[in-house]
Formats: C-alpha cells, structure tokens, sequence
C-alpha cells in the first residue's frame, strides 16, 4: 500500500513538474515577444507599458521556471534551476503554446495576442490562486493582479484600434485572423491537466473557456470587431505546443534567446 | 491653438499622491489620446516604484494659472493680516492648551 | 498654452532686473517668468538633447534585451531602458513648460535639427558593453547630472532629482555585470577588457569640449543651468572611475594615466577630439542606423497615435449624443 501511494504520488508530482513547466514557458516567451518592442512602441509611453508588462511576465516565468525545476528534482534528484530551463533546452522541449510565440507582425498582432493570452492567464490564475499547492497557489494569487492589468491594458488598446480608423480596423482584423487558429490549443485537455485538475493543484483548461469567450466577446463587440471565422490550426500527427512541436518563427526566438548562455557553457553572469 | 496633426496626442498633467494623508502633487506630464489613457500612462509612468496611491490626470489646456506680475496684487496683501497667525496674540503665563 | 505666456504688462527693464535677482540668489526660474530669450533657447536646446540621449540610448541596450545570459540580468535590462523611456519623458515634459511640444522636438531630432549624446553612436558588440555603459556611460551621465538637480530651471532642476535618484542602480548593475565577467572565465575576462577598451575614451568624450573650446558653457554657466565645465567634470569622473578599474583589475586604455600628487589628480591622456567631431558631424559607427530606427519607430506608430485619438474623438461625440459622461 504505501508503495502504491509512493507511485500515485510520483505520477501526480510528475503531472505537476510537467504543468507547470508549461505556464513557466507560456509566461517566459509572451514575455519575450513584448521584450523585443521595448525602444520600438508606437510612442514613448507605450514603450513604458509594454515593459512594464514583460517584466511582470518574465517575473511570473522566473517563479514558475524555478518551481518547476525543484518539482522534478523530487523525482530525478537532479536540479534543474530557472536559467537552464530556459537556456538550456533546445526548441523541441519548450511546452509553451503556440499564441505566444506568434511575431511582433505589426502593433495589432501584438495587442491580439496579448488580448487573448491575457484574457486566458486571467481566468487560470483565477483558479489556481485556490489550488491546494502552496507554492501554486502563492504564484497565481500574486500573478491575477498583474495579468488583470494586461488585460485591461489589451481591450483597450483592442477598443481604440478595433474603433479608430478603418486603417487600425483593417489591421486589427487581419492580426485576429493570425491568431485566432491558436486559441484552441490553450483550451485543450490532456493526461496532464486530467491528472492536476484531480489533485486539485491545476485545472482543465476547458473548464476556462465560457468565461474567456464571455471576455472576448464583450471586448471585440465594443471594440466593434467581429469574432473570426477562422477553424483552428492543426497539430502534427496530434501534436503541438504542448508537446513541443511549434511554429518556425519560434526557432528564432529560441536561438537568439540561447545563443549566448549556450557559447559560454557553465559560466556564470 | 493651431491645428495638432492627426498622429499627435494631448498633454495632460499627472498629479500623484503620495500615501494617504498627503495631498496630491505635480509630478509632471505626458501625453495620451483620453482620460482614461491618460490614467494609465500615468500609472505606468509616474509609479514604476510605488510612489503612488492615487493619481489625477488633467487636460493641460484646463490649468488656468495666476501671472507672476500679479504676485504683488496678488499675495502681498497678505502680508500685513498678521492677526491670521496664532503668533500674533499675546497669552497670559501659565495659561497652556491654547 | 497657459504656462509659457509671458506677461504683457512686464516691463523688460524691470522684468530682466527681477530674473537677474533670482539666478544671483541661486532661486529657481519656474515657466511663467519673464526670462531672456536666449536662456529660453538655451534651455530648449539641452534639455531636448538630453531628452532625445534617454531614448536614442535605449536603443544600444535594448540591442542585448532578448540575447541577454541569464532571466535575473533580463530583467535587470529591461527596467533598466524602460526607466530610460520614462527619464526622456520626465525630460521632454520639462521642455514643453517652455513652450515647444514634444512632436516639434521630436521632429527636430528625426530631421538631424537637434543633437543626442555621441556617445549612443557607438554599438554594444558584445554582452560585456552593457556592463561597461552601466559603468562609465552612466557613471559619467550621472557625473553631468547631479549637479543639473540644482539647475536654475525648475521643472528641469526636478525632472532631474527624479532621474538622478532611478538612475543610482543604473551604474551600479554596469559594475555588477562587469564584475561578475572580470572574475569568470577568461573568455568572459577578455569580453571585459575588450568592451572597457572600447569605451573609455569615448565616455571621456561626453563631457564636451575643453572648457577653451565649448561653444555654450559660459552662458549656461552664467544663467546657472551648468555648475561645473565641462574639464572639472571630466576629471571628477576619472578620478572615481581608475580605482573602480583596479577593483574590477581591468585596465584602463591609457598609457598617460597616473596619479599627480600635486594637482591632487589623475592626469590623462589627449583625447582624439578629430574622432569626437567627425561622429559629432554624424560619421560614427551607428549614427545613421541609430536615427533611422528612431524614425522608423515613429513612422510605424503613426496609424496607432491616429487610431488612439480617432477613438477617443468617436468616444466624446457619442457621449455628447447620448447627453452622458463617456
């Protein structure tokens, strides 16, 4: 019997390292892309935002990063510290979904996706602020302000382009349809968030989805934008973000991130 | 006022308080399509290191402000109404709490 | 605009008197006060300069943002020219109590009218450049400053005591980073050394011109907006930074360098002020592409300013329809 307990344990732990690694990379590449803007926004003060809002999420990322590497230290005995996940795994090992990997394409592309991105952390962290994991919990509880922000932060620049000229109309649609075929992925069960949402330390993301669709669609209603009518993107062979498999823009971001941690092995900074 | 050009947002002045129990003060300005942007550029601007627990934003244009010429019209005639300090009376010894 | 009005009825006799009595008695000017033409010019000239410094220098750091080595150093560097975007506000909305908007600075800038530091004109090649701009670049800028957060123009003088007191970090995160790379492997070391080598003279070169040759010093001097010249701040700075090179055991380009004890001093070596005037003319290394991205940030954020105020016009039109607060 306790060798029974002594399994289920590792395989609820293991579920935990693996969920977890997943919002750590959601939140260490949203953080990125909005990094790149960072001496390139629309205007000064926006400049000011978008930072403002990277540092939160790389901030998120760092606790999260860091909670996962001691998670699976309880199983490997090997730790595995913030900076070698996200130095030292290559492209394939990134569990992050493919909305926040999406480019800078122009300002819209970048206020979709954080409009969507954010809209969905929003109702996670909403949950997870009551998970029955401490360290989760503590995370999330902190993070909901942060990302109720960013989502505000998003409508409404979604409300201004969305209803401001018939150019930022134009473009508002065109970078909705690019990332509208991603939302699915975020909502997507699996063995994973089944076996964290029954340990009640995680949630099923498709228990997110009425509330985030609730969201969307007040804000593109007043932003007088209307839903895509886009199906979403497939996977490969079944696989996707989540399993590592993701688009081609994301191996640049991975190499360029990496390119210098990688060129000086085990030294420090 | 001439014409802004159309990519041009106005100013506004951001006023911050500090902690409650102080009054708000002129921090500076910045620029932002409407109120409520406004607010949050200030938010973003003025509070990167917590200095704030309230803030105002005001249209510049709306200021209206006395002229320094005026500072003799203005306030020097305040100058002789000693009798508004507490100063000005004479307390008899012994007498406290007043 | 209300705050740059000069009253009609100041006599200039009388007016220039009371200007000359506030500066003499080391008081601050605030917007709506007579004051000279040529200290309003002055003014505007290099408060729009040090303004258009803030953001033309978040453009070398930002370079390092997504290659930076570690999450803590990220971070680090993105606050860091973020606070650097809100220093060129702080700065820019200082100018505009002057009487000239910020999109007439800016267009000055876009168009080579006004000038930013030199300094900016030169590239990160390297991780180590970030420490090294943390160091000497922001230890010299910070040299320039404190002194400007006593500045006979108010809204300067303040803008300043703001970015003077974010600033502190600024240098001292530089010094980290270098320190950390000195003491790491020789790899690392020689990054230090190389970064170090490229911008000591150049950070020399931000205080100006010899005090013999500057231009504007003495009238700035004169109207109390500068303290010091531009030599005794040079100096200033190579005194505090040649025993901060021995703590870090990086060396110092300069053969010239040694203690004089009877000036109490370092001497230093001749600067190339032919390099300084030939990147000031715009010839340095990134001149051109440090402007072009500039403008083409702006120009790519045109239909998103014209979509903000667009909006926020529907918005009050529709409030005033519907006879209710927007």
């Amino acid at each position: 019997m306790p060798e029974e307990t002594g399994a289920q344990t590792a395989v609820v732990d293991t579920a935990v390292a693996a969920y977890v690694l997943r919002l750590g990379d959601d939140t260490l590449i949203a953080s990125h892309r909005l990094a790149e803007l960072v001496a390139s926004a629309p205007q000064l003060e926006e400049d000011v935002a978008v930072a403002n809002i990277s540092l939160d999420l790389l901030g998120q990322a760092r606790s999260l990063l860091s909670y996962a590497g001691r998670t699976e230290e309880q199983l490997t005995g090997v730790l595995r510290t913030e900076d070698d996940l996200a130095y030292l795994r290559s492209e394939n090992q990134f569990v992050n979904c493919r909305l926040v990997e999406l480019p800078n394409t122009d300002f819209a592309h970048t206020v979709v996706r954080q409009l969507l991105f954010s809209g969905f952390v929003f109702e996670l962290y909403s949950e997870l602020a009551d998970s029955t994991d401490e360290t989760v919990a503590g995370i999330a509880g902190k993070a909901v302000k942060e990302v109720s922000y960013h989502r505000d932060h998003a409508a409404r620049w979604t409300a201004r382009l969305g209803d401001g000229t018939e150019e930022s109309a134009r473009r508002m649609e065109a970078a909705l349809d690019t990332a509208w075929p991603y939302v699915a992925e975020l909502f997507t069960d699996d063995d994973v968030t089944r076996t964290v949402a029954e340990a009640g330390v995680g949630v099923n993301p498709s228990k997110l989805r009425p509330a985030w669709d609730a969201f969307v669609d007040r804000t593109l209603q007043s932003a007088r934008l209307e839903r895509p009518r886009v199906p979403p993107i497939t996977g490969l062979a079944g696989m996707s973000g989540r399993d590592g498999v993701h688009t081609e823009a994301f191996g640049y971001l991975v190499a360029e991130m990496q390119h210098l941690h990688r060129s000086h092995p085990g030294a420090s900074w | 006022m001439s014409e802004r050009p159309l990519d041009e947002w106005p100013l506004w002045e951001v006023f911050v308080r500090a902690r409650r129990g102080l009054s708000h003060t002129h921090v500076g300005s910045l620029h932002a399509a409407d109120a409520e942007h406004a607010l949050h550029n200030a938010r973003d601007l003025y509070t990167r290191r917590r200095e704030g627990v309230s803030l105002w934003v005001v249209p510049a244009a709306s200021i209206t402000a006395s002229a320094p010429d005026d500072r003799e019209v203005l306030f020097d005639p305040a100058d002789d109404k000693v009798y508004r300090h507490p100063t000005f009376y004479s307390v008899p010894e012994g007498v406290e709490h007043l | 605009m209300v705050s740059t009005e000069t009253s009609p009825r100041a006599e200039p006799a009388a007016a220039r008197e009371r200007f000359d009595a506030v500066i003499a008695a080391g008081e601050r000017i605030e917007p709506r006060d007579w004051m000279p033409d040529d200290y309003r010019a002055t003014l505007v000239r290099q408060i729009a300069q040090h303004a258009h410094s803030e953001i033309i220098g978040m453009q070398p750091e930002a370079n390092w943002i997504t290659r930076a080595p570690s999450l803590k150093r990220k971070a680090v560097l993105i606050a860091k020219v973020q606070d650097e975007a809100g220093h060129g506000l702080y700065l820019y909305s200082a100018a505009e109590t002057l009487g000239v908007s910020r999109a007439e600075l800016l267009d000055m800038l876009h168009e080579g009218r006004q000038k930013y530091s030199s300094i900016f004109n030169y590239p990160t090649l390297t991780w180590a450049d970030v420490g090294v701009i943390g160091w000497l670049v922001d230890g010299a800028a910070i040299t320039n400053q404190v002194p400007l957060c006593r500045c006979s123009y108010g809204p300067y003088a303040r803008a300043m005591v703001r970015v003077c007191k974010e600033e502190s970090f600024h240098q001292r995160q530089g010094f980290e980073i270098l320190h950390v790379l000195a003491h790491g492997t020789p790899e690392q070391r020689a990054m230090a050394q190389d970064a170090t080598d490229r911008w000591y003279w150049p950070s020399l070169m931000m205080f100006g011109p010899p005090d013999a040759e500057s231009a504007h010093s003495a009238r700035s001097m004169a109207y109390g907006i500068k303290r010091f010249s531009n030599d005794e701040l040079r100096q200033r700075f190579v005194d505090m930074i040649v025993p901060q090179a021995d703590a870090l055991g990086l060396t110092l380009p300069d053969p010239d360098l040694r203690w004089n004890p009877e000036r109490g001093h370092y001497d230093f070596g001749e600067i190339d002020w032919a390099e300084f005037t030939q990147v000031l003319k715009g010839n340095g290394p990134c001149n051109r592409q440090r402007l072009s991205h500039r403008r083409a940030a702006h120009a790519e954020g045109a239909w998103v300013r014209e979509a903000a105020r667009a909006h926020a016009a529907k918005r009050a039109r529709r409030a005033e329809h519907e006879g209710s607060p927007a």
